[in-house]
């Protein structure tokens, strides 16, 4: 449709213009201004494996830091009670990525606080049982759900040993443009994989345990913090006898 | 045994009208209750993030066993060569395609995402026995309509056997996946056990016959055609035997994990203090289901009554549906056991705080939604059996009785 | 007859051009408050992007979702921020609400997009 007399000088305008756009563009694409703010350029592989190792005896009773900090992080803070629904009914059906967990040794009465999140199983369930591969492992080991292709089924949050999935009830106004969540879609903690693959290393929830209860890194780094503390503490999986090679291991339950 | 004539059902015009009628108001009323849910979102249901599957996932899973099982009459008729079947085949083929039919759509109509039907038809995880049954049902409808085809075309009537073999291992293939659905989850006591597969199988000869026994007696009565003794006894028996082969299953299942000091809390639960789920596992699962009907169709009075028949296949069915209630809902209901040995004294995210159950109460839109499936199947039925000849003219015991001596 | 024929042709490209142009310059928002408003072209040429903007977008959340690669020039969020005007106070406007950009070309082409019932349409989230 349009005629081009002067191909050169166009092309160039376009390039210089092209280039303005760009750096003018670019910053607002990039959400987090972390120290090594570096939005991932090559895929994720399996060189890394993000895990997290859980001190259990450095959770507090009654602390909820790193469910306050998911939730911010991660726009669950946005969520409002649908009209008609009552508390109860909300309490029961809006979504929750880590929460806390307290449990009592049967014979010892000993008590002892455990945040619980999806445990990133390397033979995940839920992966298993996505009749659509929505529910997938990434090949750095984070487990989370593709809501592009997520068609609400739930088969996966029956299937999930650690009941860590969520089911999006309700039609969503407010959301995080790092954390898109709509109604109808299976969503669970996905390691903060936002700020992961902006060049972040940490967790909101562990950024915010001022316990420092969590240690979140690369499994696969023997330098790394998460490393070296799984080699200094004796550590377990939930429910080990599923066989799941959990990426997250708690000490001293 | 004189030649089977197949005519259309002859109700009268105004009757059949009606009939179709009231199930299209159901199936309207069900189309608005699925619009609200699909719009408001799912939190106008009872469902949650504990109880993940409602009672729409009941009334499919009990359709879908029920259709698979339906297909059993045609199939003794075709496969095992039992001649006195073959004249029942016709509608056995066609209930077992409605039951699926209405089934689905009661499953697909509850999904978050029900647009996105598409993205399900196209992406494939093929570890997940979902993914597989999508295969296995619609293979299951197209096999069956083949089927039916060469039931009623006389010009391949010679292809039947083959038909229907392929139609009933494909069946048993997939009443094996349904159950394995919750055969295959680790995570859940209720469910992790093999026997789950032939459970359902077995369930679902009971189910559909005892649908294929309703549907037929009531259409044969509206229409005034004989249904001999010979046939409905035969019929009975058969449901006799399946109901106490379902009896056998449950007694195994629950044997053998009362044998397990591990499933003891979940056994408590289901057979003593889970409530609701207590109350339709004996009250539905064993006495309505099982103990009663069997009582019925072997008492060798009531057993022989038409009356008796109706009565006990309803209540084979209304069993059923108590027993997937409990396998679906209350599996779910019971706290997994994540940390062995401690008990669990408060939670944020209801992980079953001092074994607290999780709490369901089925709402509105999921029993509209349910009781709309059912409606579907008995409109394609009816349509179906109006319009086209799958209803034998006659069973009287002297047209449809191969043994059958007069006097 | 040739004359009528030239006149009829005449107006019908005027009215296509009228359309084109329209939807290009088709605003009910505040204009150039937008960040793409003062631009030319961005991610690619406006012609293209018109046909295959959808194509990027498809391929990149894949992309994003199952690589983590978020250096990119077609990222959603990348659009909604560049394109999202702000409203007479300041405030940023739902950038598929009606009359802004994407309902600009989606509601003349009657495509529903689905992408708003779960990313945010404001840039910077909320």
């Amino acid at each position: 449709m349009s005629t081009q007399p002067d191909k050169g000088r166009r092309a160039f305008l376009g390039t210089a213009a092209g280039a303005a756009a760009l750096t003018t563009v670019a910053p607002g694409v990039f959400l987090h201004a972390t120290a090594n703010a570096a939005p991932r350029a090559d895929a994720v592989t399996d060189q890394v494996r993000w895990g997290m190792l859980i001190d259990t005896s450095k959770c507090a009773d009654g602390c909820s830091d790193c469910v306050s900090a998911c939730d911010k992080e991660n726009g669950l803070d946005l969520m409002i009670k649908p009209e008609g629904a009552t508390d109860e009914q909300w309490a029961q059906q809006k979504p929750r990525w880590i929460r806390s967990v307290t449990i009592k040794d049967n014979l010892t009465d000993r008590v002892t606080t455990l945040p619980m999140m999806c445990q990133h199983c390397e033979h995940p369930p839920c992966v298993d049982v996505c009749p659509t591969g929505a529910s997938f492992r990434r090949d750095d080991g984070i487990v989370m759900v593709d809501r592009h292709t997520c068609i609400g089924c739930r088969y996966c949050m029956m299937a999930c040993p650690y009941k860590a999935r969520s089911f999006i009830h309700e039609n969503i106004q407010l959301k995080e443009t790092a954390a898109p969540r709509g109604k109808g879609c299976v969503e669970s903690c996905n390691f903060c994989v936002h700020r992961l693959d902006d060049g972040g290393t940490t967790t909101a929830c562990q950024d915010a345990c001022e316990h420092e209860a969590i240690v979140f890194g690369d499994l696969k780094d023997p330098g790394s913090a998460v490393a070296q503390a799984l080699q200094s503490y004796d550590s377990v999986q939930i429910r080990a006898d599923l066989k799941l090679n959990t990426g997250v291991r708690y000490t001293k339950i | 045994m004189k030649k089977m004539h197949f005519r259309e059902w002859g109700i009268e015009s105004t009757r059949y009208w009606g009939l179709l009628a009231v199930l299209a108001g159901l199936a309207a009323v069900a189309g608005i209750a699925v619009l609200y849910m699909e719009h408001e979102g799912h939190w106008v249901t009872g469902m949650n993030n504990q109880v993940v599957w409602g009672l729409p996932h009941v009334f499919a899973i009990f359709l879908i066993v029920a259709a698979s099982g339906a297909l059993n009459v045609a199939s003794i008729g075709s496969v095992f060569g039992k001649k006195m079947y073959k004249p029942l085949a016709p509608l056995s083929a066609l209930l077992a395609v409605s039951l699926l039919i209405g089934g689905l759509l009661v499953l697909v109509l509850d999904l978050g995402q029900p647009t996105r039907l598409i993205v399900a038809m196209t992406k494939y995880n093929f570890k997940s026995i979902f993914a597989w049954n999508i295969y296995l049902y619609v293979g299951f409808l197209v096999i069956v309509v083949a089927y039916l085809w060469t039931m009623l075309d006389r010009k391949v009537n010679k292809y039947t056997k083959t038909a229907g073999t392929i139609a009933f291992v494909w069946r048993l293939i997939l009443t094996t996946g349904t159950g394995s659905i919750f055969g295959f989850l680790v995570a859940r006591q209720g469910y992790d056990a093999a026997i789950m597969a032939p459970m359902f199988i077995i369930m679902s000869f009971a189910y559909g016959l005892a649908f294929y026994l309703l549907v037929l007696m009531y259409a044969f009565k509206a229409d005034g055609r004989e249904l001999g003794d010979a046939i409905l006894f035969r019929l009975k028996n058969l449901l006799g035997v399946f109901v106490a082969a379902v009896f056998y299953f449950t007694v195994v299942y629950h044997l053998t994990n009362l044998y397990g000091t591990e499933n003891h809390a979940y056994e408590a639960f289901i057979l003593l203090n889970g409530g609701i789920y207590t109350f339709l596992f004996w009250g539905g699962w064993m006495l309505m289901g099982l103990l009663l009907p069997m009582g019925i169709l072997y008492h060798p009075g009531l057993g022989k009554t038409r009356g008796g028949i109706v009565a006990a296949s309803l209540m084979v069915l209304l069993g059923g549906m108590s027993a997937i209630y409990v396998i679906v809902i209350g599996g779910q209901a019971f706290p997994m056991a994540m940390f062995p040995g401690q008990t669990i004294i408060a939670s944020g995210f209801f992980d079953g705080v001092n074994g607290q159950i999780a709490s369901y109460s089925p709402s509105l839109p999921e029993l509209l939604l349910g009781i709309g499936g059912v409606a579907v199947v008995l409109i394609m039925t009816f349509i179906a059996i109006r319009m086209l000849r799958f209803l034998p003219e006659s069973l009287a015991d002297d047209v449809a009785d191969p043994h059958h001596v007069k006097g | 007859m040739m004359a009528s024929r030239k006149i009829i042709t005449s107006l019908l490209t005027a009215l296509t051009l009228l359309f084109v142009v329209g939807l290009t310059y088709a605003e009910t928002g505040v204009k150039g408050t937008a960040k793409a408003d003062s631009l030319e072209s961005c991610v690619a040429e406006t012609p293209f992007m018109r046909r295959n903007h959808f194509e990027l977008i498809l391929h990149q959340r894949d992309i994003t979702v199952h690589e983590g690669i978020r250096k990119t020039d077609d990222s959603l969020a990348g659009c909604v921020d560049c394109h999202a005007r702000s409203d007479a106070a300041g405030k940023p406007v739902a950038v598929n609400a009606q009359g802004e950009f994407c309902a600009a070309c989606h509601d003349q082409v009657a495509v529903s997009i689905d992408c708003f019932s779960c990313h945010t349409t404001i840039p910077g989230g909320e």
